[in-house]
């Protein structure tokens, strides 16, 4: 067996995720290799080469990656997955993106979202937005699957000396071009991988007050996220949204403020190790999953709790 | 320009799913099922279109068994002008889902396919990027805008660090995400108009694709429940328990 793990990045530095991709393919078993796919992204080979476990790294630089164009990338995957018994991706938009485009021109089925590795072949997935857990087989020869990136403990950033291989492969659609982004600009870890979490939702009641959820965030070295329902409301960017329909988050500690718990919320975050929620209807579903729940008004909770987090960090 | 918009019949966002006591799967027997909220967001982009008059048509597909009619018939109250039934009691799986759709679009030769980003039954994300794949389009997924200009269509996306922008040749495939609207509800007059409005059905044998599924599910359980915890009195004890007793600061 062998495993391409394609890597996910920004072009200048290796994310997190690819190492938690990099451990379920481990999971699997077999070699494992690497695909950095980018422009001008000889940074994150270098760092991908380092990774523990990795045998060796492939790099296809060209500016038709420079955007991870999905239409690009589904080829270029398919073309270099080819020789592969499996291709992962971590199941973040970039990787739900071409990952199934991959699976269709090699004309196999796609295993989305697994979250743990029975055998080379069975995976175990949630569906209907984590309500059920389905353990699914592949009978296809060559398995293309997305991995929820928090489910697998990632393999150690350094260490590794995989050799370093340049592809040079272009494959250009011209079905697509790269227009424009708005990428919130932020020194606050990302959400997806951060070991603490502060969230807000409808509660909050306005997007400046997400500032208090800042300062604590700021003191904990944590992550700010919200509900759907404050994204929808406006307070906060898209990007911010934790839940089944947004980010999935597994931190060892998820701060919950202002938040109900909607079932498709619970779905994003229930894999916390520890869950505190601040909410004063003492009714509020989030209290049934928290570990720790306090009744108060936040607007009283959130500055003392800054307070108190400054006195003890 | 014809605009083909694929809905999926699911289980009611609203109804709390239950897991079958011998582990085969989700308890559908009298469970109410409506169409998947993603695809309802395509269905209003698609009529969004008309109204502005950028497009001129909307077809809208539903794979699925004799009652999948009902939410072709709910798209077509909402605006839709016509409607293709591929009908099938047979579990059809995303890759399988996307070759019968290119089989409907390689009839129908719509300039825009739009579709939810995923249904939330299987939580799939797949259908859209594989018929876009193997029909060789371009795909704007998980879309917060579409913006149709001449033969080309700018569509925004919501990915993990923001928004992005890309351009598309026409046609092209578009993925729904949340906020791309909201959708209206279907007037009773329209209702009552939408049972004249045509429906063809056509079946996967018609359109010559096998879908024998390449994935089989082993078993399905319901996940491991989470135990409420404590409630603290104030914030001192919370900070106290999470540095002393959960140690995560």
């Amino acid at each position: 067996m062998s495993i391409l793990v394609i890597a996910e990045h920004d072009n200048s530095s290796l994310k997190q995720a690819t190492l938690n991709v990099v451990a379920a393919a481990k999971a699997i078993g077999g070699d494992v290799d690497v695909l950095v796919a980018g422009e001008n992204c000889g940074a994150v080979a270098e760092s991908a080469a380092k990774a523990e476990g990795v045998n060796k790294v492939l790099v296809a630089d060209n500016a038709a990656y420079g955007h991870f164009l999905a239409e690009n990338l589904g080829e270029l995957v398919a073309e270099v997955g080819k020789g592969y018994s499996h291709i992962l991706a971590a199941a973040g938009t970039t990787g739900k993106d071409f990952m199934p485009r991959v699976a269709a021109l090699l004309d196999v089925a796609q295993v989305s979202d697994i979250i743990r590795v029975e055998s080379d072949d069975t995976f175990v997935r949630p569906i209907y937005a984590g309500n059920a857990i389905a353990t699914v087989k592949s009978s296809d020869s060559i398995k293309v699957i997305t991995v929820r990136p928090t489910a697998f403990d990632p393999v150690a950033a350094e260490g590794g000396s995989a050799a370093v291989e340049q592809l040079n492969v272009v494959k250009d659609a011209g079905l697509s071009v790269f227009v424009s982004e708005e990428l919130a600009e932020s020194d606050r870890p990302d959400l997806g991988s951060a070991g603490i979490v502060v969230s807000g939702g409808r509660g909050m009641q306005n997007g400046d007050n997400f500032k208090m959820l800042e300062s604590v965030a700021d003191l904990l070295g944590a992550a700010v996220g919200a509900s759907r329902a404050a994204v929808d409301a406006g307070f906060v960017p898209n990007d911010m949204q934790v839940g089944q329909t947004g980010k999935i988050v597994a931190p060892q500690l998820y701060i919950a403020v202002g938040i109900s718990g909607a079932i498709q919320h619970l779905a994003g975050m229930s894999d916390s190790k520890v869950i505190v929620a601040i909410n004063k209807d003492e009714e509020a579903p989030i209290f049934q999953v928290a570990d720790y729940g306090l009744v108060a008004d936040l607007f009283e909770a959130v500055p003392q709790l800054e307070e108190e987090l400054k006195k003890v960090l | 320009m014809k605009v083909l918009v694929a809905v999926k019949r699911v289980i009611d966002y609203n109804v709390k799913v239950r897991v079958k006591p011998d582990n085969t799967g989700v308890d559908l027997a009298n469970v109410k099922m409506a169409m998947n909220p993603f695809c309802e967001i395509a269905v209003e982009e698609a009529v969004r279109l008309k109204e502005k008059g950028v497009a001129s048509e909307i077809v809208v597909v539903s794979i699925g068994p004799k009652t999948a009619q009902e939410q072709i018939r709910t798209a077509l109250a909402l605006g839709a002008d016509r409607g293709i039934h591929v009908e099938t009691d047979e579990e059809v799986q995303s890759l399988e889902a996307a070759k019968l759709l290119k089989a409907v679009v390689e009839k129908e030769e719509p300039k825009l396919v739009i579709l939810g980003k995923q249904s939330i039954d299987s939580d799939n994300n797949q259908t859209g990027q594989m018929l876009a794949a193997l029909t060789g389009m371009g795909q704007g997924t998980f879309a917060s805008e579409v913006v149709v200009d001449g033969d080309k269509v700018n569509v925004t996306r919501e990915v993990d660090g923001g928004l992005i922008t890309v351009g598309l040749n026409l046609p092209a495939v578009v993925t729904t995400d949340l906020r791309l609207n909201e959708p209206r509800y279907a007037s009773l007059p329209n209702i009552m108009k939408a049972k004249k409005k045509p429906l063809d059905a056509t079946s996967p044998a018609d359109l010559g694709v096998d879908i024998s599924p390449r994935l089989s599910t082993l078993k399905v359980e319901a996940p491991a429940s989470r135990q409420a915890g404590v409630k603290v009195a104030d914030v001192a004890e919370l900070v106290d328990k999470l540095k002393n007793e959960a140690k995560v600061i």
